[in-house]
């Protein structure tokens, strides 16, 4: 076990260098000189080349890679282009926020969505079944935008319970930020729930093929327990993974839904970097999103393994 | 006690008449099962009686589609969800089983009925232990409270020695005998009035097999419960049941005591079962088999008169018009055939008609393949933790020092219990895995061990056919495909000529031109086999090897499939390498045998020779333990104990020692036994113990049988 969690940790290590470097490589290759972008059109050569000296930008690239990520592992992730602010305390609120609207989904989608593939498998090609497909299916068919808009002028505008706008101020505690939390987790509850529900679906059936099933029944074990106790335990490591990229999904992709409703999350700031070619700021939030994202999947691991022995023990 | 007077004392004693005590035991009569809805849909099981008495074993053989797991599932009240009962009745000790509610069912699954499957690691829920598993048989609401003691006491009585150890395990972590003793010891823990055993051991060892079947005789022996065993084998049905019941396309065809039905059989389906069983001690040099031609009737289309009729030797006009009725055929017999007082009169015959004299052999000329010296060596992975550690890699030996030789136009047979190394051989032959080190000749010719190194020709001379025909078939691709690819290939054929090559190949195994069009999935296991066999014989090929090729098929189908090998090998002087766990069928079709131990070879020489003493005494534990088609002759001594040690630890002295039964003291552990070659140089034995005395204390294990 502790070889197992060794080797997922030394891969967790490799990947988030091989992306900091991917990142780092892809940003150089953004078109635009950062300098001409921070001083605008008018300002000369020689101030240009000033504050290329000043950035560093004059160094050959590795250099440059290399003091980018020493001072990222340090906690100096430097300025930003654009408004001149730290990085770090920006990126690392946003980044709160995110992972706030990521738990409250996951803890709203994943239990619903096990729940319903659990039906829908246990009731396979019966009503509750096809309810829960074509459901599923009709929600995760419509754009989040859509399904956002239509959230917001239901529960906002007509019925008057939950503010449109989520774009909360800074300092905001959990139970304060509730109210505007719940639209956004909700509309990206919606398009992760159909996939979840769907593969824990097909995930349980596939289990209850299986002889191990029969030989439960026919100790004469209740078919609750049946299900509880043989059939979960190995139909829901499949939805383990796929929570853990969802998670990712969340921290960094939800740029939609937290456009709509003005969330400021890590999602929005990316597009703002990206629309001020800001890219200190661009590589700070890529690297933290794949951290979290790689984290997650170590979590993930850590659950298969302890649920799986056949992964724990050999 | 020997069990022959232990299955006699049990069948006086349990053996009931089909008709007294009704409230006893189980009881099934005029069941049809049906699959799929309304009158027309097929069904699986046409009004079928079984009667198990208290104390009694019963065999239920066929072969696949004759209903007979339907049975035993429709007992269990566990059919898949399309079938259903349409008419009869199911008793268990009075009580009407097709009657009970969920609840009732319950209780009949805790108590009174149990099943042993057939295969019993996907049988068990890999995320739990196996304690837990077998806690949950014994208290299957709250497990955590079960009896710990009285699983432990189970568990050494179904020969589990460490029963602590098992309890912590987790199925994976159990060798597949043990894994099967653990199924029957969570059967048993429900004190069963009826145990059902789905071919319990189907996907084991020969060796395994025996010690399992001296466990359930040992268990069943005086106990009160009624035991419906299943199984498409035989010989272990021969060696471990009371009474046999023979069913055909869903219909019972014979029900008799077991000696009578293996003495004189009276359905012609039945003769033509046992005839087709490979035996030991009946060769291809005496006869070849004797299989049973076609194949078992579709349930939607079958034929109006009696169902086997259109295979029977004996069959005339009438039987084709009139299902004929199950009548009493003797003390406690019953046989569903209009001519079964001329059968047992011996005024017709109800055998099949013998495949015709095999013309003699060409002489072999020196061999074929030569393997001299031959090791493979697997590495053990090493992680980037051991390379930082220093840890060095570890080898595992698969093969260690292996001669052989085929002989040309003849055919090898290389016997061992998984774990030997026999598929390990076989891969370094054709170059999948190539051997560590050692040569190979083909022809005299060294081969490369790469199969991607070597050239056109030594791939057209080489030729492999393996164990599963759906795996081995790309099943989007017609068979005409398939068999066109070698000629086009490999000979350079045009398309025109390779289609006609096609259909030439496909009647020299049996089948029709025809079925050149046809794809894999519209053909029948035996059928695909024979796909395959023609697969490997388009190129001309000098040498096939045969990886369990004919394991899994029924067995008439196994028997033409055998004697077709036979007949191919004489027209065109091929030389075979045939590797297969079942002895009999290798004592069958091997003009050569070698025996393989944790990859050494133990013995080898004429199969006359290595199948008569002396043998090596690993040899003679794996012919001992094969069942005797013949309730007469029992299991001659004590099965072989524990399994092949791993191959990472293999002893230094003769691998063998750990579990040979005639082992001589510390020699055999220490020092590795010397190879003793026969006055001819024909027959080895790498055995510490003189030939000379092997001879004395051996006793011959291979019966003649009359053909």
């Amino acid at each position: 076990m502790t070889r197992y969690l060794l080797r997922r940790i030394g891969f967790l290590a490799l990947t988030v260098l091989l992306t900091s470097m991917l990142v780092f490589a892809v940003t150089q290759l953004l078109p635009g000189d950062p300098a001409r972008i921070i001083l605008g059109r008018e300002a000369g050569p020689a101030a240009l080349a000033e504050l290329r000296s000043e950035l560093g930008l004059d160094r050959p690239v590795p250099v440059q890679y290399l003091d980018w990520l020493r001072g990222f592992v340090t906690g100096d992730w430097g300025d930003s282009y654009g408004t001149g602010q730290e990085i770090r305390p920006l990126v690392t609120e946003r980044l709160g926020n995110s992972l706030r609207l990521a738990g409250l989904t996951l803890a709203v989608a994943v239990p619903l969505a096990l729940l319903l593939g659990v039906v829908a498998a246990v009731n396979a090609e019966r009503w509750p079944d096809t309810l829960v497909s074509v459901g599923s299916l009709a929600v995760v068919g419509l754009p989040e935008f859509v399904t956002g808009l239509v959230l917001i002028q239901l529960f906002s505008f007509q019925l008057g319970w939950l503010p449109a706008n989520a774009s909360i101020p800074a300092g905001t505690g959990f139970l304060a930020a509730l109210p505007q939390l719940i639209l956004p987790a909700l509309t990206a509850t919606l398009v992760m729930l159909a996939y979840v529900a769907r593969l824990t679906r097909a995930s349980v059936l596939e289990e209850l093929q299986r002889p191990y099933v029969r030989t439960a029944r026919l100790k004469g074990v209740r078919g609750r327990s049946v299900l509880f106790r043989h059939v979960l335990r190995n139909a829901l490591l499949p939805a383990i993974t796929v929570v853990a990229i969802s998670f990712g999904w969340l921290i960094s992709g939800l740029i939609v839904v937290e456009n709509v409703f003005n969330y400021p999350g890590l999602g929005r700031l990316m597009t703002f970097a990206i629309d001020r070619r800001d890219l200190p700021l661009m590589q700070s939030i890529t690297l933290v999103a794949v951290l979290a994202f790689a984290l997650a999947n170590l979590v993930a691991d850590l659950l298969y393994a302890a649920l799986d022995p056949r992964i724990r023990l050999s | 006690m020997s069990a022959r007077t232990g299955k006699a004392a049990a069948a006086t004693a349990g053996s009931a008449p089909r008709t007294d005590r009704p409230g006893a035991g189980l009881d099934v009569r005029g069941l049809t099962v049906r699959y799929g809805d309304g009158p027309d849909a097929p069904a699986a099981l046409r009004d079928v009686d079984l009667q198990v008495a208290p104390g009694e074993t019963v065999g239920l053989v066929g072969e696949s589609g004759s209903g007979k797991t339907t049975l035993a599932l429709a007992v269990l009240r566990a059919l898949p969800a399309a079938g259903h009962v349409d008419a009869g009745s199911v008793t268990l000790g009075g009580d009407d089983l097709l009657a009970m509610d969920p609840g009732g069912l319950r209780e009949l699954w805790r108590h009174r009925i149990k099943l042993v499957p057939q295969n019993p690691l996907p049988s068990m829920n890999p995320a739990h232990t196996v304690g837990h598993q077998l806690a949950e048989s014994l208290a299957p609401d709250r497990p955590g409270r079960a009896d710990r003691t009285e699983i432990d006491a189970m568990l050494d009585a179904v020969g589990l020695a460490d029963p602590e150890r098992i309890r912590r395990s987790y199925p994976f972590e159990l060798s597949g005998g043990q894994q099967q003793r653990v199924m029957i010891a969570m059967a048993l823990l429900g004190k069963p009035e009826l145990l059902v055993m789905d071919e319990p051991t189907t996907n084991l060892d020969v060796t395994t097999e025996a010690a399992i079947l001296e466990l359930v005789r040992e268990l069943v022996r005086g106990s009160d419960t009624a035991v419906l065993y299943v199984s498409h084998s035989l010989g272990v049905v021969s060696q471990l049941c009371d009474r046999v019941e023979v069913l055909y396309a869903g219909e019972l065809v014979e029900c008799a005591p077991v000696d009578a039905l293996y003495d004189a059989p009276r359905h012609p389906y039945t003769v033509g079962l046992l005839d087709s069983v490979p035996l030991l001690g009946r060769t291809k040099r005496d006869a070849p088999l004797r299989p049973i031609p076609g194949r078992i009737p579709d349930l939607a289309d079958l034929p109006p008169g009696c169902v086997f009729a259109p295979r029977c030797p004996a069959a005339e006009e009438a039987c084709r018009a009139e299902r004929p009725a199950l009548e009493p055929a003797g003390k406690d017999r019953l046989v569903a055939c209009r001519r079964w007082r001329e059968i047992a009169d011996g005024d017709v015959s109800a055998r099949q008609p013998a495949p015709d004299g095999a013309e003699e052999a060409a002489p072999s000329d020196g061999p074929a393949l030569r393997a001299v010296g031959i090791e493979k060596r697997f590495e053990t992975r090493r992680g980037l933790l051991d390379r930082l550690r220093g840890r060095e890699a570890g080898a595992v030996k698969a093969l260690r020092g292996v001669d052989l030789e085929v002989r040309t136009g003849r055919t090898l047979g290389l016997v061992g219990e998984s774990g030997s190394g026999k598929s390990t051989l076989a891969r370094a032959v054709i170059g999948l895995e190539p051997a560590s080190d050692g040569t190979f000749e083909l022809l005299g010719e060294p081969l490369t061990r790469r199969l991607e190194r070597r050239d056109r020709e030594v791939i057209r001379l080489l030729q492999m056919v393996f164990q599963s025909s759906d795996e081995a078939l790309n099943p989007h691709r017609s068979v005409g495909a398939t068999l066109r690819r070698p000629f086009m290939r490999l000979a350079g054929l045009d398309r025109d000529e390779a289609d006609r090559r096609v259909a030439r190949l496909l009647e020299s195994v049996n089948l029709t031109a025809e079925y050149a069009t046809r794809r894999p999935d519209e053909l029948s296991g035996g059928e695909k086999q024979r796909v395959t066999v023609a697969r490997a014989f388009a190129s001309d090929p000098e040498l096939i090897l045969f990886d369990e090729s004919v394991s899994g098929l029924d067995v008439s189908v196994q028997a033409s499939l055998l004697n077709l090998l036979d007949e191919l090998q004489r027209e065109r002087h091929a030389s075979y390498l045939f590797i297969s766990h079942d002895l009999a069928v290798v004592a069958h079709l091997a003009d050569d045998v070698a025996v393989l131990y944790l990859g050494q070879v133990m013995e080898a020489g004429p199969a006359e020779t290595v199948l008569a003493p002396p043998y090596h005494p690993y040899t003679e534990a794996l012919l001992a333990a094969v069942p005797r088609i013949d309730p007469h002759v029992a299991a001659a001594r004590p099965p072989l104990e524990g399994e092949v040690p791993s191959p990472r630890d293999v002893p230094v002295g003769c691998p063998f020692a750990t579990r040979c039964p005639r082992v001589l003291g510390a020699v055999c552990h220490d020092e590795p036994p010397p190879v003793t070659v026969s006055e001819d140089g024909r027959h080895r034995i790498r055995c510490h113990i003189p030939r000379d005395e092997l001879v004395e204390l051996q006793e011959p294990l291979v019966e003649e049988v009359a053909s």
